[in-house]
């Protein structure tokens, strides 16, 4: 079974992002980029699914400029075979990415696509389905478990009232929720065999699709920032101001 | 302009969040409201009052039952030649199948709207509630998620909306429902309660976190979890409250033993009153919280319970 996972690249979950004075956006200059933690998690699952000899070839793909290829490596490190890299330095929206990868699957011809629920960027938790929907597969978001059975694969999902179990047809796509897995740290012999694994560069361009923006961003703003309050000292008053707030 | 507001249910109820995302509806035009499930009757009745609807549509089909991705979002495709808008509350189904009809509408949508500037023009939030973006969509139709604690209930009483059923198109057989675990609890739901004791890592254990259980159920309140609580196995993911998992903003929200990392933060900043209590000063929920206490939460717990009974 062959598996695609996308990666994306962005600022490290650990930086606190700045917002610039002008309103264009936020400042990625000099910041720390990494891979986006819900996509390591797709990884880890595409690598512990081979290791169990459910999957025999990982790719991976990245959409974005040249520093992409860095996300590739890690993704490489911790156990994908190929790395594709879409080149380009416009900022894509989720519905563009969305058709970037459906061309994808269709030269690649993968039995399952694995994608990050959500990036923590935009926070869009888009691209999964809209790759579902333009493949015509079936999705199973925001994944905690996937068993494979007969006549597809079970996966069970985080939904607002607990849990919920799928049956999914193959092919399918998947998006991987925080508790699929808990993603390695690729070891340095693993980082050096990376290295040389092969990584196929595509220009944006060359693919002919229409991903020109379809949002035009007017403004980003600082949220209205909440002032820090008042330290009691008791549990007394501490009770008093509950009694007030309710 | 036209919208259509999926209704969130579980076939036998409307679940709250629907009124929100109703008013967000109606800053934009004329609002109808699709029911889709399975013996959903009672739910198109209670969908008829709400304040300002103009039809229910109603679909009942065996299809709809479980509100799987890949039915729902070929009935609402079928379905949006009429609408210039579409509209969920941003919860799991609506996450779920929205961007699915985007896709195939070849529309980008704007998840997780937290104001309406005008027809065309939205704020949402982004990089976990740090930046707030407004967006201009080029779309002629617009699909929308919606956060709901920005937007006021629509009053669920007072309307006479018609009631209309539609047949399910086709069947698109993808995937199965198999089943659910789903969360029992007497406790108001999370998302619309307005009083939520939520536990972090600093409980500790299962046990530990039962002690939450008397302080909510004095105050009658929700129980909410950070990521590392869940994570620990301290409580079920569907109390998780964060940048990834539910967004809250009750009257009232008691952090215990919660640190307060971003992307906890990103989903509990809008509540009106935030109370802390953690051992340790220098915990960031501190700079956010109105009022903090700085001590062992084992202490202070059952001291609380006792004050409040008071």
């Amino acid at each position: 079974m062959k598996v695609l996972v996308a990666v994306k690249r962005v600022v490290d979950f650990n930086v606190k992002i700045r917002v610039r004075s002008d309103g264009s956006g936020v400042d990625t200059a000099g910041v720390k980029m990494s891979m986006n933690p819900f996509d390591e998690i797709a990884v880890e699952e595409a690598v512990r699914l081979k290791e169990t000899g459910y999957v025999s070839e990982i790719f991976a793909v990245s959409i974005g400029p040249a520093q992409c290829k860095d996300t590739l490596r890690t993704a490489l490190a911790m156990g994908a075979d190929q790395g594709i890299h879409i080149e380009t330095d416009e900022d894509l929206e989720p519905l563009a990415i969305a058709k970037i990868l459906h061309n994808m699957a269709e030269k690649e011809d993968p039995d399952m696509f694995f994608l990050g629920k959500q990036a923590i960027d935009d926070d869009a938790n888009q691209t999964a389905q809209m790759l579902a929907a333009l493949l015509n597969w079936g999705q199973g978001t925001f994944a905690s478990n996937i068993d494979f059975v007969e006549g597809g694969a079970q996966v069970v999902r985080e939904i607002d009232g607990g849990l919920e179990t799928i049956q999914l047809n193959l092919p399918c796509v998947i998006s991987t929720d925080l508790r699929l897995n808990e993603p390695r740290y690729a070891s340095l012999p693993n980082i050096m065999k990376a290295k040389k694994k092969p990584i196929e560069t595509i220009a944006l361009d060359d693919l002919g699709l229409d991903t020109a923006p379809r949002l035009n961003v007017l403004t980003v703003e600082e949220p209205v920032q909440r002032k820090a309050g008042q330290i009691l000292t008791s549990v007394q008053d501490l009770a008093e101001k509950i009694k007030e707030a309710v | 302009m036209r919208t259509l507001v999926l209704a969130e249910h579980n076939n036998l109820e409307l679940n709250p969040q629907t009124l929100n995302t109703v008013t967000c509806a109606k800053a934009l035009g004329s609002v109808d409201i699709l029911v889709a499930g399975q013996n959903c009757g009672d739910v198109a009745t209670a969908c008829a009052e709400i304040e300002g609807i103009d039809t229910v549509l109603i679909a009942d089909d065996e299809n709809l039952a479980h509100a799987l991705a890949e039915a729902l979002a070929t009935l609402l495709i079928s379905l949006a030649e009429n609408y210039d808008a579409i509209l969920t509350p941003a919860t799991s189904v609506g996450k779920n199948v929205m961007p699915r009809v985007a896709a195939v509408l070849d529309v980008q949508q704007i998840s997780d709207i937290c104001e309406v500037v005008n027809k065309d023009t939205f704020k949402r939030p982004i990089y976990a509630g740090n930046a707030i973006q407004t967006v201009q969509s080029r779309d002629a139709k617009k699909i929308i998620t919606v956060r709901t604690t920005t937007f006021e209930p629509a009053s669920p009483t007072g309307g006479s909306a018609v009631l209309q059923n539609i047949d399910m198109v086709g069947s698109p057989q993808l995937s199965a429902y198999v089943s659910s675990e789903l969360s029992a609890s007497d406790r108001p739901d999370l998302a619309s309660s307005s009083v939520i004791v939520s536990g972090g890592r600093g409980l500790g254990s299962v046990e530990n976190f039962a002690l939450l259980e008397t302080l909510a159920d004095i105050l009658g309140g929700a129980i909410g979890a950070s990521r590392a609580a869940v994570d620990a196995g301290f409580a079920t993911n569907d109390h998780q409250i964060g940048q990834t998992g539910k967004v809250v903003a009750p009257d009232l929200y008691i952090a215990v033993g919660i640190s307060g990392a971003i992307q906890h933060l990103a989903g509990m900043k809008d509540s009106r009153t935030i109370i802390a209590i953690n051992s340790d000063p220098d915990a960031p929920i501190f700079k956010i919280a109105d009022y903090g206490l700085v001590a062992d939460l084992f202490d202070v717990l059952p001291e609380l319970a006792q004050a409040l009974k008071q």
